[in-house]
């Protein structure tokens, strides 16, 4: 448990620490990400610490508010996520009979597309933003929540709380909102880190392809994209980037899996 | 158990229903109509309507789903917008590379991942497991594409190992990276679980050895919801190969579908997402019925 | 009578970084050739946790003091190889709850057959024809079918003949049964105890009820907390109880049943 315990200290300075630079980008950034500085590709120097890309701007402060803009994909497109998952959730598991059935008829149909394509597909069809990037990867992870909350309700419900509830004339809505899901939030709160996640992966994946946010804005998918034409010869351009998607990631990871323990008293000794 | 065979495939029908409605509708959000991609400045207006009429474009848009839903079901997707040919051609020529790339990833996946995955659970909290925890979640984290980016950096470009393009290796490397630390962790916490049961506990008092303890009573209850798994990683494994066909420039169907997002060739972006969901429920459908001959307690029927 | 297994100062003790767990403490206890021996108290008491330390079952942090002599020699002190002779062919154990000690996913007869195969090396057909013998033995209907089948198939009661079966099976000097009937609705419970007392073997019988106990054991020890607080008859324990918890114990079992 101890060594667990580490981990997720880790995740969380990266993460606190990440969610600072998207914050204070303005204020830590040493350029401008977009200003032209120098003619020609340079690697990491005591001026750019990262180097700089084929278009001449400083790689760090690209880094730096690139961060912003991942991490904002990633909390917004969660957001989303969670949102839909558990209305959809909790009316399925609440209500069950008819509903429920229609709608794990609706969210196995969801689980059977290739969830990569059909984002892109769906990219093919509008123009790719930032904008419509995070809502298509909410409106494409909530199913995996959905499960979640209606597993909750399915069980929570026939608590007595919940009879008590309905006893002193609660409606519907009351007892859902004010009652089962306050009691239902741990596993929520997990998925949801492991969303973001799974949510910074795939907007990178997206940008990388170009069908994600769109350049100049920089995001750390994009940033790879523009890196390809210069593998052997800016190989700073490719590695950076990518390697802080994976601190990124693993440290969601780590925090989320230290949440998911400390929740869940299932932990022997 | 046929029974449960026959629900299964009766819940299929809606299940495809869904899938293609969804895949119709969604590409049907696209601006304008297919014959804007018509560049040839002259062409005549009637040629258009023709072209229009043809292809049902005038009829409304219910009808149209219909229409296509109909040929979709004799898996007729049309035509290619790129290149002419009849779609599901296209696809047929390609897919049989995707199945390879995936069959043999997925294979060397469950080769590494359950001795894993067991030993893991075994030796639980021990340094070896501890180890192998913090590089799946590493592995969890690299994103594919940027994988196969460096992969290809360090060995082709840098070592001259392997080729870039057209070989199998370094995609099925980056596949297999990708998607190893997902089921070593579920063996894991499978096997954990398994261990966990009273009826091991009773091995040990029958004065098994443990070896035997472990791997002939624990292990083939771990083993059951593999078979699960297997259905549940098929999106993820297409996704990856749409991807690594990719960059690899692996000439399977999951390149061609990219290539056909990007050149907006809408036929074939449906026949391919049509085809992969097909796929992917009809894995599922195996896995489930590949689940109900594994566990006894499904496969014969209780008797008291 | 030859004292058959006798515990000295047996100690269990979990140990968690700081926090000890005293599960077991320094049980003296004889069971001679041909007793049957009760163990009474109530859940969470010890008992089980006693009876797995007779097989040397307890899992780390757990650590076990003490001796256990068997047969001239202290069982903590033996490699593990010749424990696992021992477990299943010379002591062997019934588990309370037949719902979840037999593995779902091997047929019946062949948990049983392989006891005969691993400590007598028979071959898979004569392995299966004892199980078949020792499931005929035990009152099981159609034992040649039933083998066959998988514990899934099988009745609560049933299972836990299945599970007498499974420890008999190669006569051991010493039979341990936890709760053998607390799982077990009345009518079965009969039919167990029944199927227990025919195979006139010595025994440690377990249980939390005194009627029970009463009905098949011919001396108890009765255990609070992880410790022997007394000894004697059963009658002489329900009758003249001379420790004011086991009055309460039995009193309180006397009340329920009236």
């Amino acid at each position: 448990m101890l060594r667990k315990n580490k981990l997720f200290i880790f995740g969380l300075i990266i993460l606190i620490s990440f969610s600072l630079l998207a914050v204070f980008a303005h204020m830590i950034a040493p350029y401008d990400p977009s200003e032209i500085m120098e003619n020609e590709i340079q690697g990491p120097s005591v001026s750019h610490w990262f180097g700089t890309d084929d278009l001449g701007r400083d790689i760090l402060s690209r880094i730096i508010y690139g961060g912003r803009v991942s991490l904002s994909v990633a909390v917004v497109a969660v957001a989303v996520a969670l949102t839909l998952g558990i209305l959809i959730g909790s009316i399925a598991g609440y209500f069950g009979g008819l509903f429920d059935e229609i709608i794990m008829r609706f969210t196995d149909i969801m689980l059977s597309f290739p969830t990569i394509f059909l984002i892109l597909a769906i990219q093919s069809v509008l123009s790719p933003n930032i904008y419509n990037v995070m809502i298509v990867i909410g409106a494409t992870s909530w199913m995996g929540i959905a499960r979640l909350v209606r597993g909750e309700f399915l069980s929570l419900k026939e608590r007595e709380f919940v009879e008590a509830a309905r006893a002193i004339g609660c409606s519907d809505l009351r007892i859902i909102f004010r009652h089962i899901l306050p009691n239902s939030w741990p596993p929520v709160i997990v998925a949801g880190t492991l969303g973001m996640a799974g949510a910074i992966l795939t907007e990178s994946a997206l940008s990388f392809l170009g069908l994600g946010v769109q350049p100049p804005m920089p995001s750390w998918g994009n940033m790879l994209m523009d890196s390809q034409a210069y593998l052997i010869d800016a190989p700073w351009m490719a590695v950076i980037p990518g390697l802080f998607i994976v601190l990124a990631v693993l440290s969601l990871y780590f925090v989320g899996e230290g949440l998911r323990q400390s929740l869940n008293p299932k932990e022997k000794q | 158990m046929t029974k449960y065979i026959i629900k299964r495939l009766i819940q299929l029908i809606p299940l495809l229903i869904g899938i293609t409605l969804i895949t119709f509708f969604v590409m049907h959000l696209a601006p304008g109509d297919p014959t804007a991609l018509f560049t040839d400045p002259n062409i005549k207006p009637e040629e258009l309507t023709r072209i229009r009429a043809n292809w049902g474009l005038d009829k409304p848009v219910i009808v149209q789903y219909f229409v296509w839903l109909k040929n979709a079901a004799k898996l007729d997707f049309g035509y290619s917008y790129i290149s002419g040919k009849p779609v599901i051609q296209e696809i047929s020529e390609r897919l049989p590379n995707t199945l390879i790339l995936m069959s043999i990833s997925f294979a060397l996946i469950l080769l590494i991942s359950i001795p894993v995955g067991v030993m893991s659970a075994v030796r639980k909290g021990s340094a070896f497991d501890n180890i192998f925890t913090v590089i799946s979640f590493v592995f969890m984290s690299i994103p594919t594409f940027w994988l196969a980016l460096v992969f290809m950096l360090i060995f082709s470009l840098k070592l001259g190992w392997l080729p870039s393009f057209g070989n199998l290796v370094l995609p099925v490397t980056v596949m297999v990276i990708s998607g190893l630390a997902g089921i070593t962790r579920y063996q894991r916490a499978s096997m954990i679980e398994v261990l966990g049961q009273e009826y091991i506990k009773v091995a040990r008092a029958k004065g098994l050895p443990e070896r035997m303890v472990i791997y002939k009573h624990a292990l083939r209850n771990a083993l059951i919801p593999i078979v699960t798994m297997l259905g549940l990683s098929l999106p993820d494994l297409f996704g990856g190969a749409f991807i690594i066909e990719t960059i690899f420039a692996w000439p399977g169907m999951g390149r061609l579908g990219v290539a056909a997002v990007f050149s907006r060739n809408y036929p074939m972006i449906m026949g391919i997402t049509v085809l992969t969901s097909l796929m992917i429920v009809i894995g599922n459908l195996l896995a489930d019925i590949g689940y109900a001959i594994v566990d006894p307690r499904i496969r014969y029927a209780k008797k008291e | 009578m030859s004292k058959l297994l006798e515990l000295k100062k047996l100690s269990v003790h979990y140990q968690n970084n700081k926090d000890i767990v005293k599960a077991v403490t320094n049980v003296d206890m004889v069971i001679n050739e041909g007793e049957v021996v009760g163990l009474l108290g109530e859940s969470g008491c010890g008992k089980s946790t006693l009876a797995l330390s007779i097989l040397r079952l307890i899992d780390p942090p757990g650590k076990i003091y003490g001796e256990i002599l068997w047969g001239g020699n202290n069982l903590l002190n033996i490699p593990e190889q010749n424990m696992q002779r021992i477990r299943g062919a010379e002591i062997s154990m019934i588990f309370q709850d037949p719902f979840s000690t037999l593995n779902p996913v091997f047929k019946v007869g062949e948990q049983i057959a392989e006891v005969f195969r691993v400590h007598k090396g028979s071959s898979r057909r004569e392995a299966w024809k004892k199980a078949v013998e020792i499931m005929d033995k035990v009152h099981i209907k159609d034992p040649a079918d039933r083998a066959k089948d998988y514990p899934h198939q099988f009745s609560g009661g049933m299972k836990q003949r299945v599970a007498v079966a499974m420890s008999y099976s190669l006569s051991p000097r010493l039979l341990i049964a936890d709760e053998p009937t607390t799982a077990l609705d009345v009518t079965m419970q009969k039919a167990i105890l029944e199927v227990l007392k025919e195979l006139k073997t010595t025994m440690l019988f377990i249980s939390h009820n005194i009627a029970i106990i009463s009905s098949v054991c011919d001396r108890v020890y009765v255990m609070q907390a992880g410790r022997i607080i007394e000894e004697g008859t059963p009658a002489e324990i329900s009758n003249d109880p001379k420790n004011p918890y086991t009055a309460k114990l039995v009193n309180s079992y006397k009340e329920i049943s009236i």
